[in-house]
């Protein structure tokens, strides 16, 4: 019933952004202005999150519901909230925005971040659910020394979030100053407060259905923007390619790889991050445990990979679309820069805006604010994932096991989880005001890099080699860390690009540094083990055999309900 | 919870059968995605001229359709391996269950 009443009161609100639209095209088309039907369809969408996070509190009594919803989500709703987890803002804008500035190398990066999910399927996904309850630590540590692993997995889970979080809050502060006209501080703020209203109040649960509703709204605005472009050119892509070869400045090169590979190695190394990556962030993790068993682990990844996919196809098909039909309109490009630099580059607001500037050009001024509502709403289910992984890995592994060994409460680790949701997202507000004007660009690679070479290496080779010690994982995971932001400060993106020092000065060449600091990590991992004589390496190899029968056949594994 | 034996479910048939159908296809499978993937990459790399080759007289090139393949190649794969995990691996699972029952 509750659901239901939710439902008809989202309805009536619904029927605000038509008065607001009304009031939006009074405003007149100014970037700077305030986009009041955006605004309004972003109320909508708040109102709607706010209405799950209250429906979700009433039944999060439970640490199990608090952190996994109780295992209670299918599979399918879980595929779409790992979707939903996965498609950012900056996947979004940033690639319909690559491909409309130079083709071709946009889907490159696209596959990059698609091929992590297979191997997640392959290796881990049925595994992690058989063998952990609320955080990939759980696994990790199974058998291994739990403090030592727990507070290392911890690190790994809180340096990853860090970056991404504070790259995320950036990017929406930016965003949302040009789509919604509102001040930097003043967004920053209010995603980090609605972030926190939903992970305490809402847990688990409520994060999962904003992810779920993001994801809906994301790819049924994605799709709209996509077929309006092919309907714009009878439905051929070799009409809307031929269109945009002639319109854009580097004509047929854009259907072919342009400079993005030009450094192999460069391309191998963040390819790695990127696919093993996927397989390390703990926010992605963490949703595995949400669902019943192993079997709906696997359909959830299955649903993922396809959404992730066919959404990648539609930004391509939008960011050709953008050349087609935003490049030629003079009223998205700065007519000054057109003289010099040509229409594409002349773009208002930079490349990322092609995406927005596209919906307004096919679906006008309301189907604008619709989709900067969704660019909002996409930002702010991201973080709610990343503070729930963040604050897990806080109260459940550091608090709760490592600090109170393993005798808190499940009350006092909720409140814990509570109170370290708000500290998180204080942090990330306060961070993201003092990043404002840094580069922090390469802030979601050095994320996926250490995932790959810390989180990883410790998770995959605790469930299959039957060899690894409590300290071969701490020692060589240790090495992953800190080698992994060690080349990513002395690598061109910061010590040229954020610390201003010359051009080509930067000691480590490569953009991303995940092929060395992977390498690092699972050879420290595999020396430190072998060469492991100790008691506890006794008890670490022993624990094997039970382990691997439980993650393999799920037997003992926790289950849907709470306990 | 019934209480397994470990030993009791290590020595039967059907686990050790399942641990390595499963082991190999999950490790192949896994192969088959990066070889795919870096193949790509090390194409776009060392011979990006050759995903430029246009299709027919369209200024479509190769490009596209390898593209579009490494995506539906992803979404397949995980495809082929959700079938074979349903259609064998959950019923050779619950066969070890109900024969190592303590």
């Amino acid at each position: 019933m509750n659901r239901i009443r939710i439902l008809l009161a989202a309805l009536t609100v619904v029927g605000v952004p038509m008065l607001a639209h009304a009031a939006g095209t009074m405003e007149g088309g100014a970037r700077q202005a305030t986009n009041w039907s955006a605004i309004s369809m972003f109320i909508v969408f708040v109102c709607m999150t706010l209405g799950i996070t209250y429906w979700a509190a009433k039944q999060t009594k439970s640490a199990a519901q608090f952190y996994s919803a109780g295992g209670g989500i299918t599979g399918f709703q879980n595929g779409i909230a790992i979707a939903g987890d996965y498609m950012s803002a900056a996947s979004f804008l940033g690639i319909s925005g690559l491909v409309y500035m130079s083709g071709y190398d946009g889907l490159i990066y696209s596959v990059g971040f698609l091929v992590g999910w297979p191997v997640v399927t392959f290796l881990i996904a049925e595994p992690l659910r058989n063998l952990g309850k609320y955080t990939f630590a759980d696994v990790a540590s199974f058998r291994l020394g739990q403090t030592e692993i727990r507070i290392l997995a911890a690190c790994g889970s809180l340096v990853t979030v860090a970056f991404y979080l504070i790259a995320q809050m950036v990017g929406a502060g930016k965003l949302i100053q040009i789509l919604f006209g509102l001040d930097y501080w003043m967004a920053v703020v209010i995603v980090g407060v609605l972030m926190i209203v939903y992970v305490t109040f809402g847990g688990m649960l409520a994060t999962t259905w904003v992810q779920i509703i993001k994801a809906v709204l994301l790819l049924s605005g994605a799709t709209f923007m996509a077929l309006a472009v092919l309907w714009q050119f009878g439905f051929s892509l070799e009409a809307l390619f031929s269109k945009a070869v002639e319109v854009h400045p580097k004509h047929l090169a854009i259907m072919q790889p342009g400079t993005l590979v030009s450094n192999p190695i460069s391309a191998i190394s963040l390819g790695m991050a990127l696919i093993f990556g996927t397989a390390g962030l703990p926010h992605i993790l963490m949703r595995f445990f949400t669902v019943s068993d192993a079997k709906a682990a696997r359909k959830s990844v299955f649903v993922a990979t396809g959404l992730i996919g066919y959404f990648y196809i539609l930004t391509f098909i939008i960011g050709f679309g953008a050349i087609t039909l935003v490049a030629t309109n003079p009223d998205f490009l700065d007519a000054a820069v057109v003289a010099i630099k040509g229409p594409i580059a002349a773009i208002k607001g930079g490349s990322n805006m092609a995406a927005i500037h596209l919906a307004n050009a096919v679906g006008g001024n309301l189907f604008l604010g619709f989709i900067s509502a969704v660019a909002f709403a996409t930002i702010l289910a991201v973080v709610s994932g990343l503070a729930l992984a963040g604050a897990s890995a806080i109260s459940h592994d550091l608090y709760a096991i490592v600090i109170r060994r393993g005798r808190a409460d499940e009350q006092q680790e909720m409140r814990v989880s509570k109170v370290a949701t708000i500290c998180l997202g204080v942090l990330a507000i306060l961070l993201g005001i003092v990043f404002e004007n840094q580069n922090v660009a390469f802030m979601v690679g050095l994320a996926f890099c250490i995932a790959a070479s810390c989180n990883f290496p410790v998770l995959l080779l605790s469930m299959f080699w039957k060899g690894l010690t409590t300290r071969g994982a701490m020692i060589g995971g240790l090495l992953g860390l800190v080698s992994a932001v060690a080349m990513v400060v002395v690598s061109p993106a910061v010590w040229e690009q954020t610390l201003g020092n010359p051009k080509g000065s930067a000691p480590f060449p490569y953009e991303n540094p995940a092929l060395f600091s992977m390498t690092i990590a699972f050879v420290g991992i595999w020396i430190f083990s072998i060469l492991d004589g100790s008691a506890r390496a006794k008890v670490d190899r022993g624990g094997f055999d039970a382990q691997f029968v439980r993650c393999q056949t799920g037997i003992g594994a926790s289950g849907a309900s709470a306990h | 919870m019934a209480a397994q034996d470990y030993d009791a479910i290590q020595r039967n048939a059907k686990y050790q059968k399942l641990v390595r159908a499963r082991s190999s296809f999950g490790w192949t499978l896994s192969a088959i995605t990066l070889v795919i993937y870096f193949g790509f990459i090390l194409l776009i790399g060392y011979a990006p001229k050759v995903l430029g080759i246009p299709i027919g007289g369209s200024v479509m090139t190769i490009g596209l359709p390898i593209g579009l393949f490494v995506i539906v190649s992803a979404f397949v794969l995980v495809g082929i391996y959700v079938y074979r995990a349903n259609s064998t691996y959950d019923g050779l699972i619950r066969d070890v269950i109900e024969e190592t029952r303590a």
